[in-house]
């Protein structure tokens, strides 16, 4: 019990004091998340959307594919781009792992399914909506897409944050492609295992609340996003 | 001066009228819901209303001659052309359920006319203008879906309006509003109608009709019965299904 007390009281002081460990370490989780959330954006964003109001053969199954890509195992991730980026995979003579940038593309891997599925749904759900108004309207295709993506914003930005959320709070992808090393590739995560099994406790704990913190506060802004994108009288 | 080629644009260069359905057939699931349907709309100026029970393809056979929905049979021209998305801005339709884009009231009218091809610059201006003759100018910056049903669909029609169609299409504007918000829609629809604009309106309320329209077009079983000025039909209907529909009773 004392343990307990001793370990909350030292990781508020660490936060309370700006501790420059715990700034940097944060700090990387922030730069390596928000560029994955960028790049799943980038490429699951206009993707959902094709396959929101195209129709092509193969269109179920590959909505089937990304939806079972949702889950996939952080672990899993971590090992497939920790196999291509070694010195004997086919992407080894990059000599990138061990990397923020291995980090960063073993987030984007684990998290553009889910941006693209969470896409997908909601611009299909909007097409049942706008199709008839839209079409009379005259507008073409890539118009109506454009459309539907700015009607879907509020529920777009849940994607991404959903994404978010996923990547900053993952282990096991950026401990096996980063390597937790210190000052280099050391993520809110990866530190707490390490200092949970050192029994550096505060620092871990310190991170920890840190980390349900941003959780916290990612989820908050789903809410709000959410409560904003629907009418009030529903 | 420099507005000059989106005006005629806007203006009269490329008429749709007439809207005109040749020997339209739609099935859907083996039901046969439009069956060789024959209809012309915009030849005259005024309200024609299209009447009849629920399923007699009311809907549909708007839907075909907007290019909502393709015949399975059939040709559906506008102005002798086959329709196209150019000149989609001079049909106007407004729907049973208004849909409003995630957007204010005005931002709303301000897409159709983009999507009209009206220059950047001008676009606020005629916005402002179309909910001012609507006297929807105090809710111009709420977003249109917190609006109440009846502002909706006021705004969905002058929304409709707001690119001077030829003619617009209304399949049971009114039918979700109280008398206040049906009013203040036929209201809208008689001033446009006075300047020129031709509709074509779907509505199960009689007494509507009977205010608005000139012509009566009725519908049973996917098939048009009678086509005939408002005052003849009201007073003496062709058909017997016509004449037990004016007289409420079930049209089998």
């Amino acid at each position: 019990m004392q343990d307990l007390t001793h370990a909350f009281t030292t990781a508020f002081q660490l936060i309370g004091s700006l501790d420059p460990v715990l700034i940097e370490i944060v700090g990387l989780s922030l730069k390596v998340s928000l560029t994955a959330v960028a790049i799943a954006g980038l490429i699951g964003l206009p993707t959902g959307a094709l396959i929101a109001v195209g129709r092509f053969r193969g269109r179920t199954a590959a909505i089937t594919f990304i939806n079972a890509l949702m889950g996939l195992p952080a672990v899993v991730v971590g090992l497939l781009v920790y196999m291509l980026l070694s010195n004997s995979g086919p992407l080894g003579a990059l000599q990138i792992l061990y990397t923020p940038t291995a980090m960063i593309i073993a987030q984007a891997i684990l998290i553009t399914p889910i941006v693209m599925a969470l896409t997908r749904q909601t611009i299909e759900d909007l097409k049942v909506e706008y199709d008839e108004q839209l079409r009379v309207l005259g507008r073409g295709a890539l118009q109506q897409t454009a459309t539907l993506i700015w009607e879907g914003r509020h529920s777009l930005l849940t994607a991404l944050l959903a994404g978010f959320g996923r990547a900053i709070a993952e282990v096991g992808a950026v401990l096996i492609v980063g390597g937790n090393i210190n000052h280099v590739t050391r993520t809110m995560t990866t530190a707490i295992a390490l200092e949970t099994s050192k029994g550096d406790l505060s620092l871990a704990l310190g991170l920890g609340i840190i980390l349900l913190t941003l959780a916290f506060v990612a989820n908050a802004i789903v809410m709000a996003a959410r409560a904003s994108s629907q009418p009030s009288y529903v | 001066m420099q507005y000059a080629p989106a005006q005629s644009k806007l203006g009269a260069a490329s008429s749709v009228l007439p809207v005109v359905g040749r020997s339209l057939t739609y099935k859907r699931d083996m039901r046969t819901i439009i069956d060789h349907v024959d209809a012309k709309f915009g030849c005259s100026r005024g309200v024609v209303a299209v009447l009849g029970p629920n399923g007699a393809g009311k809907s549909v056979m708007f839907r075909l001659l907007a290019g909502l929905l393709t015949p399975d049979c059939g040709s559906v021209t506008w102005a002798g052309l086959e329709p196209d998305r150019l000149r989609a801005h001079k049909i106007g339709f407004v729907f049973q359920r208004p849909v409003m884009l995630r957007r204010s009231a005005i931002a709303n009218i301000v897409y159709v006319l983009a999507a009209a091809g009206v220059p950047a610059k001008m676009r606020d201006e005629v916005a402002r203008h179309a909910l001012e003759q609507a006297r929807l100018l105090d809710i111009a910056k709420t977003p249109a879906r917190s609006l109440s049903g009846g502002e909706q669909q006021r705004l969905a029609l002058v929304r409709a309006l707001a690119t001077q169609p030829e003619l617009v299409f209304l399949d049971e504007p009114t039918s979700n509003l109280d008398p206040g918000s049906t009013a203040a829609i036929e209201c809208l629809v008689q001033r446009a109608r006075d300047a020129g604009t031709r509709f074509a309106l779907i509505t199960q309320d009689m007494g509507q009709a009977r205010r608005l329209a000139a012509e009566v077009i009725f519908m049973h079983r996917g098939r048009i019965l009678e086509c005939t000025p408002a005052e003849t039909f009201f007073c003496a209907p062709g058909t017997p299904e016509a004449a037990s529909y004016l007289e409420g009773k079930i049209v089998f």
